[in-house]
């Protein structure tokens, strides 16, 4: 099922909540919405679920025009943020809600088999007597998801349905859920503040920000190539130091080693990720002292530090070989960084080589 | 108590005892007391007299007129509060402070205003007065009128008992509902009413109570006519100011007993959906 945002724009009195969104999404494909809280992601997804109006702009639903379409005639499975499961009924019932209020109701049969089937399926099956206050969070939200299943949905949305799942719990359930979406080769859309969520399940991540989808591409492509800074410092780790460029290199206002870029002179903002931050012992010629304040991961190959360049923190990763001890002084090399112009263009940044 | 030890949120041992010893002294003196003087002012010259006092002719005629106005009363104001709260809780619509203000406007105006407003818009001088006698329909000192004094003086109880909880629970169940293809009046049948049935149970109980008891508004509109426009209270009051305090206090007695029996009832239900609720947590 494929769904086509176009121009939504959503106010409520002064404040525009989504200014101009669009976003296309394929059949049986799964794409989450990332952004801060007040991005405009919920407000988009309940749009979406026919539960909001849009003041611009259409949704489009296998072609089909949806403006003026009630949320009951969507046909469209929702698991809400707090699952909002009927309190008064078992769980059973709850499944059962979306086939009993249909105009052609099944035979009660026939509701039962498939209630049972529904259960079987999100592996709770001996919970159908019990009331949701009898039950843990995270079968609650496999009886929301059973209960959005039921009316066998062209599209499912899920809004922040991880967020009350303690940590453990919470990994398990993603990847059951993802595994669940490509079993029933339904669309789905997801929306989430956690980062780590949306790169892990989605095939696409659309990230928002102020009612606004910046960029919407694979996990991959963001952290490599991010279309503006706030994409590449809200995704994946990154420090963000501001610096200056001049002739074809940009100078930190730290004091860290000047990297090469390919940018017009003038202010610039760079973004450092951990890896391209590398530490190594004793102190080298010219800029790029540091001492380290912290190293973990020491088991991995490459182990992570926390290093004081210039009175700020940064994280960064040691050279391999390189034996550094927490208060040890020691040289910094940027090796590589994303730079964007004053003017929002990006650029790859490499490391001046010291011959030069 | 043990030792010296005592947790910070607890008082002095004194200090329970003598605000437990007030409350208890404070609600035997004020509510009571003054019960068991009805009962045993009726029974004073014992049963059959208050029994006869009951089955006298007026009497009977004021306890039926006050269950037919109970009748009445209660499912107008049972749809009308439901309707009221279900607007205020589940949807945003200008004025809604304005509809909040006015449910509780009843128990905010002395009933005797509310039945005197009653008199000045219905009755023979009042704004409808020429119009209604033309047509030869008669609301004050009549049935209509103490129906209209007792709906508005009890609208409040449904109202406000449903409503709190309605908002408390907001509006997630019923998107959820529209989501799985409920319509609107499905949703409120389904959802929104069985989330809500303790708690109306115990406003109509609380309303049908009231309902009975009103003087107030309804003597204002009442005009006294024995045996037919007089209903309980007014019947109580009549039978004192004419020194027939055996027949007074009798069927006052009778009056009490139905608050009693709905206090009761709803206490009862009250257990029910506590212990309902317990059972599920």
């Amino acid at each position: 099922m494929s769904i086509e945002v176009e121009g939504v724009v959503r106010r409520f009195g002064a404040t525009a909540a989504l200014e101009g969104v669009s976003l296309s999404i394929a059949s049986g494909e799964f794409v989450a919405l990332l952004g801060p809280s007040g991005s405009g992601k919920t407000t988009l997804l309940r749009i979406l679920a026919g539960l909001e109006g849009t003041d611009a702009g259409r949704v489009l639903i296998e072609g089909a025009d949806m403006t003026g379409v009630p949320a009951r005639e969507r046909r469209i499975g929702v698991v809400f943020q707090h699952y909002a499961l009927f309190r008064h009924m078992t769980v059973f019932e709850n499944v059962a809600f979306g086939l009993r209020v249909r105009r052609d109701r099944p035979a009660e049969a026939e509701i039962a088999r498939r209630v049972r089937e529904l259960l079987a399926l999100v592996q709770i099956p001996e919970l159908e007597r019990r009331y949701p206050e009898q039950i843990s969070g995270g079968q609650r939200q496999r009886v929301a998801l059973a209960r959005a299943l039921a009316i066998e949905p062209r599209l499912l949305l899920l809004d922040e349905p991880f967020g009350a799942l303690d940590a453990l719990v919470r990994k398990d359930v993603r990847r059951w859920v993802r595994g669940l979406h490509d079993r029933l080769g339904i669309s789905t859309i997801l929306v989430t503040h956690d980062q780590e969520e949306a790169m892990e399940m989605a095939d696409r991540v659309a990230v928002m920000e102020k009612g606004r989808i910046v960029q919407c591409d694979t996990a991959e492509t963001l952290l490599r190539a991010p279309a503006t800074p706030f994409v590449a410092g809200f995704l994946g780790e990154a420090a963000r130091l501001t610096c200056r460029v001049r002739d074809g290199r940009a100078h930190f206002d730290l004091p860290l080693p000047p990297v090469e870029v390919r940018l017009p002179d003038g202010p610039a903002l760079a973004f450092l990720r951990p890896a391209g931050l590398v530490l190594h012992a004793g102190v080298g010629p010219g800029q790029g002292g540091g001492v380290v304040r912290s190293i973990r991961d020491a088991t991995e190959a490459r182990s992570r530090a926390v290093v004081e360049v210039g009175g700020t923190l940064l994280d960064a990763v040691l050279a391999p070989g390189a034996r550094l001890e927490r208060g040890a002084p020691c040289r910094v090399e940027v090796q590589s960084a994303l730079v964007f112009g004053a003017d929002g263009a990006r650029a790859e940044a490499e490391a001046v080589l010291l011959a030069t | 108590m043990m030792g010296p030890f005592r947790p910070a949120h607890e008082d002095a041992p004194w200090a329970r005892r003598l605000l437990l010893g007030l409350a208890l002294l404070v609600a035997l003196v004020m509510l009571l007391l003054p019960l068991l003087a009805v009962f045993t002012e009726a029974l004073r010259r014992g049963l059959p007299v208050a029994l006869d006092a009951i089955l006298e002719e007026d009497s009977l005629a004021a306890m039926r007129l006050t269950l037919i106005v109970a009748a009445i009363t209660v499912p107008v104001n049972l749809v009308g509060g439901v309707a009221a709260a279900w607007c205020v809780a589940k949807f945003d619509f200008p004025g809604k402070r304005l509809l909040v203000t006015l449910i509780e406007l009843p128990f905010s105006v002395s009933p005797v205003i509310a039945g005197l407003v009653f008199v000045l818009i219905f009755g023979a001088q009042g704004w409808f007065g020429e119009w209604l006698r033309a047509r030869d329909i008669q609301i004050i000192f009549a049935l209509p009128g103490l129906v209209l004094a007792t709906v508005f003086v009890t609208f409040p109880f449904v109202a406000r008992t449903v409503l709190p909880l309605m908002q408390e629970q907001g509006r997630d169940e019923e998107e959820a509902a529209a989501t799985l293809g409920a319509t609107g009046f499905q949703t409120f049948w389904r959802v929104t009413l069985p989330n809500v049935k303790w708690a109306l149970l115990s406003g109509v109980l609380l309303c049908n109570a009231r309902a009975m008891g009103e003087f107030g508004a309804v003597s204002v509109v009442s005009g006294h006519i024995r045996g037919e426009t007089n209903t309980m209270p007014l019947h109580v009051e009549i039978l004192y100011n004419e020194y027939q305090f055996a027949g007074a206090f009798a069927v006052a007695a009778l009056l009490a007993l139905l608050g009693l029996v709905t206090l009761a009832a709803k206490t009862a239900l009250e257990r029910v959906a506590g212990r309902r609720a317990g059972g599920a947590a």
